[in-house]
């Protein structure tokens, strides 16, 4: 377990609300990250979990509720704005570009430049394929080569790139959305190795998974959603899977009287 | 670790074994484009002894530049993930617009040169003002580029009737006409030479650029684009700004080459123009494409206009040919994908 220091909680989430629509997605969900700790953000399909992490990511402003960067109130407009506060996101759907190579992928938006102007400056691919290479080794990433187009690249190894770009870009926090749903179970070791790499050098990390075992393993913290709302908030040790799954499924909101 | 216990209970199935492709195949299939250039240009050579003389190049070469401008900027669009059906129509309305501007300027003792500068920049202007709307309706108002660009086609072929009640304009400065008549060294017609530097500028643009490369993510994933930070509304209004710009000075190419400006200058342009990037290797779904493989393209089809009179059939023969040729491109370009996939797949195993 990576050690949680008592710093303010790099991002804080209150009272988030999103709806869509007559559909309430997320109803007053509370969260902290802290730095260097691993919160598993469970619940079942349709719980939120998604809604939540794109809200954090900036990918959708949520319809009231208050987010803080470490102790400053923020409000995250955009990806790239969420992006440039050193927040990264992870997504299911991976959000590589298949046509474009792995040192293009892992630099899109924040390429190398030479000299230019506007969005006419010119790419410095050297330096882009250089330095994508050098951290795709130190992540024990491997591929054929950066200049390899993700779309010719096998699922895991594309997921290799998406998380490596995610680690290597994020100083404060790291989202990860089902990051080893599609991968095998060596694959899966190694990304834990990764996500544990990324906490133990202080970055707040948060991961939606339904492998029970991976948060046993991984999580410091879980905080479960039940129909859009955050219904419990433990400490590693204060829970098992069988409990987990409790609150996953709702049967112990149920028993303490709190269905809605 | 417990992932580590669980390894030895799980134990993955072997990948399928699947037939090696061919690195020769993959190379020719990768590079075909350069390989259909050479083939058509040798069999016209074998075929008629006029093929490779200079009458043949300035004629062959002198056709290539309205298309090649026009094609060159719907590379950006095509690999963008659009398309833009509108540009025929704005280059007959540039052209139109450019004449009837030098033409009011000449009536009102303009000197030459500021009538043939403030008329070139009409129409180049009239383009990208074109282009500038169509984007502006592709992103902002998120339209299909299909759509609204189909819907440009039929305002700018209208428009460029209206402009002077359907007639033709003939009256075109004798600077003009002569730039498109002369020749640098008696072989490269000035029209060739603009059409080649803007060939030359777009694919230092789309390949080496920021612009560029946000050009094929915009194609190839536009929610990762969006994701990865690119502005996709302001990206999107500048690649069809881009194009309407280029069909802009192709009306203008075509105006001095012809010494008219015609209100149907460009009907049917735009088919020819997606058809050359096409057969370059772009692909309509976007984020593939290049523009040395729409020059090739572009070639490719001005050899096919000429080649097909020099070897004794009828020029409508051009269109049935090129068709194929089209047809043949997309299936080589699947081809490829499905070798490159494999090609992949092995080298990661």
């Amino acid at each position: 377990m990576s050690t949680v220091s008592q710093q303010p909680a790099t991002v804080s989430a209150s009272g988030i609300t999103k709806h869509y629509g007559a559909v309430r997605a997320l109803d007053g969900v509370d969260i902290e990250l802290r730095p260097g700790e691993i919160v598993g953000l469970l619940g079942d399909n349709g719980a939120g979990k998604s809604t939540l992490a794109s809200i954090l990511s900036g990918a959708v402003v949520p319809t009231t509720g208050e987010l803080s960067i470490e102790g400053t109130p923020t409000r995250i407009e955009s990806p790239l704005h969420a992006r440039n506060i050193g927040i990264e996101m992870v997504f299911q759907d991976l959000a590589l570009a298949p046509d474009l190579t792995i040192a293009e992928n892992m630099f899109l938006g924040r390429e190398p430049l030479r000299r230019g102007s506007g969005p006419f400056h010119w790419v410095d691919r050297r330096e882009m394929e250089r330095r994508s290479a050098q951290e795709l080794e130190a992540l024990s990433v491997r591929v054929r080569s950066v200049k390899a187009r993700c779309g010719d690249l096998s699922g895991g190894q594309r997921q290799g790139v998406a998380i490596a770009r995610a680690v290597v870009w994020s100083s404060k926090a790291l989202l990860l959305d089902e990051p080893t749903a599609a991968l095998g179970v060596e694959q899966q070791a190694q990304v834990a190795n990764l996500v544990k790499d990324v906490a133990s050098r202080g970055v707040a990390v948060m991961l939606i998974t339904h492998n029970m075992q991976q948060v046993m393993d991984l999580c410091d913290r879980v905080v479960v959603l039940w129909r859009g709302r955050s219904v419990a908030n433990l400490k590693a040790g204060e829970y098992d899977i069988e409990g987990l799954v409790q609150w996953i499924t709702g049967a112990k909101v149920m028993q303490q009287g709190g269905s809605r | 670790m417990s992932a580590v216990e669980h390894s030895d209970q799980v134990v993955a199935p072997p990948p399928p074994q699947e037939r090696v492709p061919n690195r020769a195949l993959v190379f020719v299939a990768e590079h075909w484009t350069v390989v259909a250039f050479l083939l058509v240009a040798l069999i016209f050579f074998g075929m008629s002894a006029d093929f490779l003389t200079k009458d043949n190049w300035i004629a062959t070469s002198v056709y290539a530049t309205g298309i090649l401008a026009l094609a060159v900027g719907q590379t950006f669009v095509i690999v963008s993930g659009g398309i833009d059906l509108s540009i025929g129509g704005t280059l007959s309305v540039s052209g139109m617009t450019a004449a009837v501007a030098m033409r009011s300027l000449g009536e009102h003792n303009a000197s030459p040169t500021t009538t043939i500068v403030l008329g070139v920049a009409a129409g180049v202007v009239t383009g990208l003002v074109v282009g500038i709307i169509n984007g502006f309706a592709v992103s902002r108002l998120r339209l299909a580029p299909f759509i609204v660009t189909l819907g440009m086609m039929g305002v700018t072929q209208g428009a460029a009737n209206l402009i002077n009640d359907g007639q033709q304009i003939s009256d075109i400065p004798n600077g003009l006409s002569n730039f498109g008549s002369d020749l640098i060294g008696g072989w490269l017609s000035w029209l060739v030479l603009v059409s080649l530097v803007i060939a030359v500028i777009a694919w230092l643009v789309l390949a080496k650029s920021r612009f560029g490369l946000h050009t094929y993510a915009l194609g190839s994933n536009g929610e990762a684009a969006r994701r990865a930070g690119v502005h996709v509304h302001r990206q999107t209004i500048m690649v069809y700004a881009i194009c309407g710009l280029c069909a802009g000075i192709a009306g203008v190419l075509v105006l001095c080459r012809f010494s008219v400006a015609q209100t149907n200058a460009g009907d049917g342009q735009e088919l020819n123009a997606i058809a050359a990037v096409v057969i370059g290797g772009a692909s309509l779904f976007g984020g593939k494409g290049s523009i040395l493989g729409t020059v090739l393209g572009v070639g490719i089809m001005a050899m096919l206009v000429t080649g097909l009179v020099l070897i004794g059939l009828q020029p409508f023969w051009q269109t049935v040919v090129t068709g194929i040729v089209v047809v043949g491109a997309v299936y080589i370009d699947q081809l490829r994908d499905r070798l490159n996939a494999r090609l992949g797949a092995r080298a990661a195993a």
